[in-house]
């Protein structure tokens, strides 16, 4: 009895927190209380359902060999130590996207992305990775699409595969969204992160020739070239010749950005993308970490409310109400599909024990999740004011600091000019007005707090420079690696039409792949940067459908293998999310296409603006017919993708039915484990 | 102390898909005496090739 005392304290202390951050009305909560709600919900779930879901629904065996025990190669496959390995996938999983979302979910207070996150995570998002990361460790560390042709057969198999491909290439048009709205005429961060390039590739000559294998070494030297970057982009953007030099529109860093993602990809991996995956992947985790300590040292109050008005739709950061946009707004954080295709790539084949599965699977989301409260927290420990200025569309609220405080101020958030420009001085940059997308909101959060720990108000700007140099790097990788990776899913699907086309001796293949897959993302990054809207409106809510929607898929084949498995009667722990993801993302694609609210509806917004095109009228934002005219052809576009995404994961429920089904009428388990004595160790 | 920073490093050097050399040594030594094993050079390139190539994914968002 006595060794449960410490985990029922657990719980009411989560308890009694959750209740102070829900309560709580009039006066500023502080943040800790947040932090400490989520950490013991945190600690209690890991300690009772991923034991529950480890013993009883998966009935791991830490006897049975892994794949890393089965297979050992010293190189794919190699039993590593269960802390060891928790960072290599924590590292692999925590990108981007759990900063950004909750950063944008926060125009509807914080109350509502914290439960979100809290209770999402704990049901959904942990076990979905835990699950997936079960199935593929017990065959061989196979791939997402690989498991469900096994066990749903190859029809669904490729339909997955393709959604797969369609999430990644709005997975890279969103990062790289991301980065242009973070850069555009801003010459200081332009230039650091542009000083990344050069840098990297010294850092990859270092490695390829002088010192080989250093990576501690490089990464210290490039780390103190990224901070001289830092430094000296300040007097770069105040320099009357550089300054503009390093100024581009929005425009012009999307070309910038397609061009580097054709020829980054294409280049060999030691010359750039190895070296500065380095250092983004350790500043990083420095950067989770520091924002963790950060956030204790100074336990700020919370300035956010904890619900506004806009949780009944309408606000200006995205469109729709609080179900179910919501949902998907906290994707990556709460729940992320992505995630499926990383707990069934290196992960299982390194682990060395299924008594680690619910540590790595379920623990390393957990983590996740905690850096997703934190960028909650940063959000709403801002100015509501400020936090408003900075992510309402320029259609909205204007571009001078007196229309950004009258809209804002009329929207209940008051806010003077003199704020909302000092702030931009602060932090170093020309204007703060609309700069969406989570990034720099995030930064002026993060100067914020570590300015407060490190340097003071004088250091705000360097801070706000780090915070977004520290992002930027990171989606850079990934816009770079995600292009590799498009490029074979091409492949492997273009050659199943044609399968010459799998030819890797010749270039042409992949010439013509890296092609296809650079076009297709920088078409949604080009829509979403002329979108008068400002394009993470738009295409946010596109990649936080599809990125639940192959959440549910990995929920529906976790589910279709109890079924096999014949654990019926533990299917809940995967049905359950998996039932509430598909309301989510099948009721918000739904609106997407036909909500009569034309700020919803991709449809009803393309017949509003074809309407007035043919009566001869153009509308705003748009300011000529043939920006009336792109207007409705990405709105038609738009609805076609989400079109196709419902496709993929209707069908995929369907195969998923007819498989539990069949699995019903068999007595005997029918799930495709490869067993153990089938594969010899190498 | 020193168990944590050997434990500190061998994470580092994994998160960017580096596993460890000398487990491939062992390896190697145990399983295919009679196969030359690649010299750490080598192996650093091997497998910097193999997380980068393109096969294994990428990063997360």
């Amino acid at each position: 009895m006595t060794r449960h005392i410490p985990w029922i304290l657990t719980a009411i202390l989560g308890a009694v927190a959750l209740a102070v951050v829900a309560v709580s009305r009039g006066e500023a909560v502080n943040a800790l209380w947040i932090v400490v709600a989520a950490v013991s919900c945190f600690l209690v779930a890991y300690r009772c359902y991923a034991l529950y879901i480890a013993r009883h629904v998966m009935r791991l065996d830490p006897s049975r060999p892994t794949p890393a025990i089965r297979r050992a190669d010293g190189l794919d496959y190699v039993a590593t130590d269960k802390t060891v390995l928790f960072g290599h996938h924590f590292a692999a999983i925590a990108g981007a996207g759990p900063l950004v979302g909750p950063v944008l979910a926060a125009q509807m207070g914080y109350l509502p992305g914290t439960l979100w996150i809290i209770f999402g995570v704990v049901l959904a998002g942990a076990v979905q990775d835990f699950m997936v990361l079960f199935i593929s460790m017990r065959r061989d560390g196979k791939s997402l699409g690989e498991l469900i042709r096994m066990e749903m057969g190859q029809v669904a198999g490729t339909i997955a595969l393709f959604g797969a491909f369609m999430i990644m290439v709005i997975i890279l048009a969103v990062l790289a969204l991301i980065v242009v709205k973070a850069l555009a005429e801003s010459p200081w961060g332009m230039f650091t992160v542009a000083a990344t390039v050069p840098l990297a590739m010294a850092m990859g000559a270092y490695t390829r020739w002088i010192r080989p294998g250093r990576i501690g070494e490089v990464s210290i030297l490039g780390l103190i070239g990224l901070l001289a970057a830092i430094v000296y982009g300040q007097a770069i953007a105040e320099s009357p010749v550089w300054g503009p030099a390093f100024t581009f529109t929005p425009v012009q860093l999307c070309w910038i950005l397609i061009g580097y993602g054709a020829v980054a990809s294409v280049l060999p991996v030691w010359l750039l993308l190895a070296p500065r995956d380095y250092l983004s992947t350790f500043l990083k985790i420095g950067a989770i970490a520091a924002l963790a300590i950060g956030i204790v040292i100074m336990a700020p109050p919370l300035k956010m409310h904890a619900v506004t008005q806009f949780v009944g739709g309408n606000g200006p950061v995205w469109s729709g109400g609080l179900f179910p946009f919501l949902f998907i707004t906290i994707a990556c954080g709460a729940v992320s599909g992505f995630h499926a295709l990383i707990s069934s790539g290196t992960t299982p084949k390194l682990i060395a024990s299924e008594g680690h599965a619910p540590m790595i699977g379920y623990g390393a989301m957990l983590m996740e999740a905690f850096v997703a409260i934190m960028a909650l927290v940063g959000a709403s420990i801002l100015d509501p004011g400020i936090y408003f200025t900075m992510n309402s569309p320029a259609a909205l609220i204007g571009t001078d600091a007196a229309s950004a405080s009258a809209a804002v101020t009329a929207m209940g958030f008051p806010i003077s000019p003199d704020l909302i420009a000092q702030t931009a001085k602060d932090v170093g940059e020309h204007t703060i007005i609309s700069r969406a997308g989570g990034a720099p909101t995030l930064a002026v959060a993060m100067a914020e707090i570590f300015s407060h720990v490190v340097g003071g108000p004088a250091m705000k700007a360097f801070w706000y420079h780090f915070a977004i140099l520290f992002e930027a790097l990171f989606i850079l990788t990934a816009v770079d690696a995600g292009t590799r990776a498009g490029r074979f899913m091409l492949q492997d699907l273009i050659a199943l039409a044609v399968p010459s086309f799998k030819e890797t001796k010749s270039h042409v293949p992949g010439i013509v792949a890296t092609g296809l897959c650079v076009a297709a993302w920088g078409f949604f990054l080009y829509q979403g940067v002329t979108d008068p809207l400002g394009g993470v409106n738009t295409l946010w809510p596109v990649f936080g459908i599809s990125n639940q929607m192959l959440a549910a898929i990995a929920l529906m084949l976790g589910t279709a293998v109890l079924f096999r498995m014949k654990r019926d009667r533990f299917a809940w722990v995967t049905m359950v999310p998996a039932a509430w993801l598909l309301i989510c993302t099948l009721s918000a694609g739904w609106l997407k296409l036909f909500s009569a609210d034309a700020k919803v509806g991709f449809l009803a917004h393309a017949a509003k603006f074809s309407a007035a095109a043919d009566a001869g009228e153009v509308l705003s934002p748009a300011k000529s017919m043939a920006e009336m005219q792109r207007i409705i052809f990405n709105d038609r576009v738009d609805a076609a993708l989400v079109a196709l995404f419902l496709a993929v994961v209707l069908s995929l429920l369907f195969f998923t039915v007819k498989t539990c089904l069949a699995a019903r009428r068999i007595a005997a388990p029918t799930a495709r484990e490869i067993p153990s004595q089938l594969v010899p160790a190498e | 102390m020193n168990g944590w920073l050997d434990i500190a490093r061998r994470t580092a050097r994994l998160m960017v898909g580096l596993p460890d050399y000398d487990a491939y040594l062992r390896h190697m030594a145990v399983h295919h005496p009679d196969r030359p094993a690649m010299n750490r050079t080598e192996f650093f390139r091997d497998r910097q090739e193999a997380r980068y190539g393109g096969k294994n994914g990428g990063r997360c968002c």
